[in-house]
């Protein structure tokens, strides 16, 4: 599971000693995130968006048990229990905007570390089955940013869940009644608004569950890094504890800066003034938009506007919203070459950086625009490169690029030099 | 020497941030804590008026003051009477009736309706309610009997019952809290 | 055979996506959107400032005691403040007597202790503002149809809310005669009043402040006039949608400035630690 040269733990005190024979569970910290986890010495800064994401969850789910101690999950007060909570509660301003702001910072955080994983080829093997819990993850934090954001019961969380449960009435034949047995309802009411409180409640624990699996994939190759070499000996490695620690540390107190800065000062920039009208059955806002960590996939859903062939517009909006994420799944056999990190594949990162980057941040931004025109023609075409980048080009690009010649190892790469490449020097990637 | 130096310098920085790190800590706790104590809606609440101009000598109505049952009694002589005649020596919670009341309005019994026992309302101030061995009150549920200034008789409750802070702001009405 | 039936499936959503723009972009190049009266005439919010704006601002407890004036004189016949209750009054610098004398000046609905039926009693502190209509129905027939709706979190429900707040109290005027001559139909229509910063244009409410000194404020405060009440009950409708915003800026404050200290030390043990280590 880990490296020869993993420091070993060795329990000083008696106590610890009598702990570990019987629930060795300082053993289990020491050799995840302690001492005892070798971890490659050139990691950059964007290695530090797994451990933010775990710290955002937690943010997450404690500002979020808070909010339940005030909140009640009926249509006749739902709003009013947000607003007494910001009002009358000792700091309930803060819990709030705390959680609202957190799941923004959540988000942010995880595409940093969804878009590092493409650039450096993270999801290769034989780190497969990190990638697909990390695509797990992301699903299951999708389902419970939305659940979330339709408790407040404001105009926008009435409508958002009108809208998204309408997608499932896109699919044959049982879209209706799969779409009713969802709300409970033929509108979103009372019983939606339960079970979306029960299940925002629930999954954000399933998260915690695999997350740890998906920690525990990790800690089986060990991490990657900017190289994409794999770790070859103890040169090429730093313990976690303390290097990995003290870089995960100190910029946590970045992402506290941004994240408070955002709290305090901009609450309400990232949220739609619509939510804080209550939720009316019989009138829709002008604009509807989710939130804005939604707004690719908004944008791809919205830009199918004609039927092909005999699939109907709003199916294919649905099944390429939903097969946008899905695609991410088959990730790691899309993309064959035999070099991990795009540092080293020129072609590939031609792609990343003039396609795929763009393409996602025209998506976002027509995801959060209005459906007009030039708007939807522009995320026509952003979602065309979209689908194309990862089905067609990065197929074909990973069985024609000539990529660029790899360091021997992690420490030649740092240092220039490594003995042990002299002493085999015809060794490759 | 100036080797040891540079190591202090460098052991107090990673002491310091680590500190700083736990205070940081504390201060998120802080909130976290105190979100639970009343809220500002529920502390406004906390101070009720109640008319007592209909109060007859020998009744007694509930009101509610927290959430909680107040008994406003209106003793008659006799009641006054009796609790003035007891020593309150032998007392387990010693006090006078006068002590339990506003001077002037010695008539007037204000006391929370909450046991010291176990918190149930003893009963007594409804028409009709036994009142006990005492004239007081009776609480049901574990037996606990308070006289005519509902001060602790017999029973397990430790404590005479409570009299909330309350001020006559006119002859006829009471703000209590 | 992965990449052959990847490829596929690539194609199956582009084509599909190049069908939908190729329709799309012919639509629009032959047939484009008539613009309209609201995409071409509606005014976004006035530049506006107030007390409470940027990091450092603060309320200005005078301004919200005359806005809350122009709000209780003018806006409460029509418009609800549900979440507001009058002990968040103090807030504003009245003293507890003043609280009780302005809630008791509001009719709150009670029931007769007596008799159990509905009625009207004097307001207390813990009440909230009452509703001018008992339910959307009556609003609406008190209202030529429309619901005067709900003013405590106002400024946080539109765009730049407490400018648009002033610009809207500011903004009624005639149609505009190149209007009418570009949008012939679009004359506001009976009953309605034109506003080119509401998002039809014509919005339900008639001018509210109409004229200066139509609120009297007491002696040491600006006149009275129909900009300066505006404002003041923007400025108003600020503090009722977020009573906490004092404390909000004042606590970030704090809280940023331990933070970049911690960072900095943070920063500073990191370098330590990794002293030595090339990476």
């Amino acid at each position: 599971m880990s490296f020869p040269w993993a420091n070993e733990y060795k329990p000083s005190h008696p106590f610890m000693q009598w702990m570990d024979d019987r629930l060795p569970l300082p053993r289990l910290v020491f050799n995840s995130v302690g001492a005892g986890y070798p971890v490659p010495r050139n990691l950059n800064y964007f290695w530090n968006f797994g451990f933010l994401a775990a710290l955002c969850l937690i943010v997450q789910i404690v500002t979020g048990i808070v909010m339940a101690m005030h909140y009640a999950a009926n249509t006749a007060v739902a709003f009013d229990t947000i607003e007494m909570t910001v009002r009358d509660v000792n700091w309930g301003w803060m819990m709030r905007y705390a959680h609202a702001n957190g799941a923004s910072m959540f988000f942010i955080v995880i595409y940093v570390h969804i878009f590092r994983g493409f650039y450096y080829g993270s999801y290769k093997a034989p780190r497969e089955m990190v990638w697909l819990l990390g695509v797990v993850i992301f699903l299951l934090m999708m389902a419970t940013a939305f659940m979330g954001y339709v408790l407040p019961w404001g105009q926008m969380s009435f409508w958002g869940a009108k809208v998204i449960t309408g997608l499932f009435g896109a699919i044959p034949f049982v879209g209706e009644p799969l779409q009713q047995w969802l709300l409970g309802g033929f509108a979103p009411d009372n019983a939606a608004l339960n079970r979306f409180f029960s299940l925002h409640y629930l999954l954000p624990f399933v998260i915690v569950g695999v997350v740890i699996l998906h920690i525990w994939a990790l800690h089986i190759p060990g991490s990657s890094n900017p190289t994409g070499v794999e770790v070859k000996a103890e040169s090429d490695t730093v313990p976690f504890y303390p290097y990995y620690v003290a870089k995960d540390g100190w910029f946590i107190g970045v992402f506290a800066i941004v994240f408070s800065l955002m709290l305090f000062y901009f609450p309400n920039s990232l949220g739609h003034p619509d939510n804080y009208i209550p939720a009316n059955p019989m009138s829709t806002p002008a604009h509807i938009v989710p939130e804005w960590y939604f707004w690719p996939f908004y944008a791809i859903l919205r830009a199918f506007t004609q039927d092909f062939f005999f699939i109907p517009a709003k199916l294919m909006g649905v099944l390429a919203m939903f097969g946008a994420i899905l695609v991410w799944f088959f990730l790691p056999w899309l993309d064959k070459s035999p070099v991990r990190s795009g540092s080293y594949r020129p072609l590939y990162k031609k792609f990343f950086w003039f396609g795929l980057i763009p393409a996602m941040a025209v998506l976002f931004y027509c995801g959060g625009a209005a459906a007009a025109e030039p708007y939807v023609m522009i995320s026509q075409l952003a979602a065309l490169y979209y689908f194309a980048h990862f089905l067609i080009v990065l197929p074909i690009v990973s069985a024609i690029e000539k990529p660029l010649p790899l360091p021997y190892s992690i420490t030649e790469s740092v240092l220039g030099t490594d003995e042990a490449a002299q002493l085999a020097p015809s060794a490759t990637v | 020497m100036a080797e040891t130096e540079g190591v202090r310098r460098r052991d107090f920085i990673n002491i310091a941030a680590v500190s700083a790190a736990g205070i940081a800590g504390v201060g998120v706790v802080i909130p976290l804590v105190s979100q639970m104590s009343a809220s500002a809606d529920v502390l406004a609440a906390s101070s009720t008026e109640i008319d007592i101009s209909a109060i007859q000598p020998g009744q007694a109505i509930k009101a509610v003051f927290r959430k909680q049952p107040v008994f406003v009694r209106n003793l008659t002589p006799k009641e006054i009477e009796e609790a003035n005649a007891v020593d309150t020596a032998s007392l387990r919670d010693p006090q006078t009736l006068a002590e339990r009341t506003k001077e002037g309005k010695e008539n007037w019994l204000i006391t929370m309706g909450v046991c010291t026992h176990l918190g149930c309302v003893p009963l007594g101030a409804g028409e009709g309610e036994i009142k006990g061995e005492f004239g007081g009150y009776f609480c049901p549920c574990h037996g606990s009997a308070y006289d005519t200034a509902a001060r602790i008789r017999k029973g397990p409750a430790p404590k005479n019952l409570e009299v909330p802070e309350y001020a006559f702001t006119t002859d006829t009405v009471v703000q209590i809290g | 055979m992965a990449r052959i039936l990847s490829i596929l499936v690539g194609l199956f959503f582009t084509v599909a996506l190049a069908w939908s723009f190729g329709l799309g972009f012919y639509t629009w190049a032959t047939d484009p959107a008539a613009p309209t009266a609201e995409h071409e005439f509606h005014l976004l919010p006035k530049e506006v400032a107030f007390a409470s704006d940027g990091a450092f601002g603060k309320f200005d407890k005078q301004q919200l005691q005359r806005g809350f004036q122009v709000y209780k004189e003018v806006c409460s016949a029509c418009h609800s403040l549900n979440h507001v209750a009058f002990r968040d009054l103090a807030q504003l610098g009245y003293s507890e007597g003043q609280v009780k004398a302005i809630a008791a000046g509001f009719q709150v609905p009670g029931v007769d202790p007596t008799t159990g039926e509905a009625n009207l009693r004097p307001g207390l502190p813990t009440d909230y503002f009452p509703k001018p209509f008992a339910n959307d129905v009556a609003a609406r027939a008190a209202n030529n149809n429309a619901v005067p709706p709900d003013l405590s979190l106002m400024t946080k429900a539109r765009h730049e809310g407490p400018a648009y707040v002033y610009s809207l109290l500011t903004g009624f005027q005639a149609q505009p005669a190149q209007l009418l001559k570009e949008f012939p139909d679009s004359k506001t229509p009976n009953g309605l009043h034109y506003n080119p910063y509401f998002a039809n244009l014509n919005l339900a409410m008639a001018p509210p402040l109409t004229g200066d000194g139509q609120v009297e404020y007491g002696p040491g405060n600006p006149k009275p006039t129909v900009d300066q009440m505006s404002k003041d009950v923007a400025a108003f409708l600020i503090w009722t949608a977020e009573p906490s915003l004092d404390k909000r800026k004042q606590t970030g404050l704090a809280v940023t400035l331990f933070l970049l200290f911690a960072t900095v030390l943070g920063y500073m043990a990191y370098r330590n630690i990794w002293a030595g280590k090339k990476h």
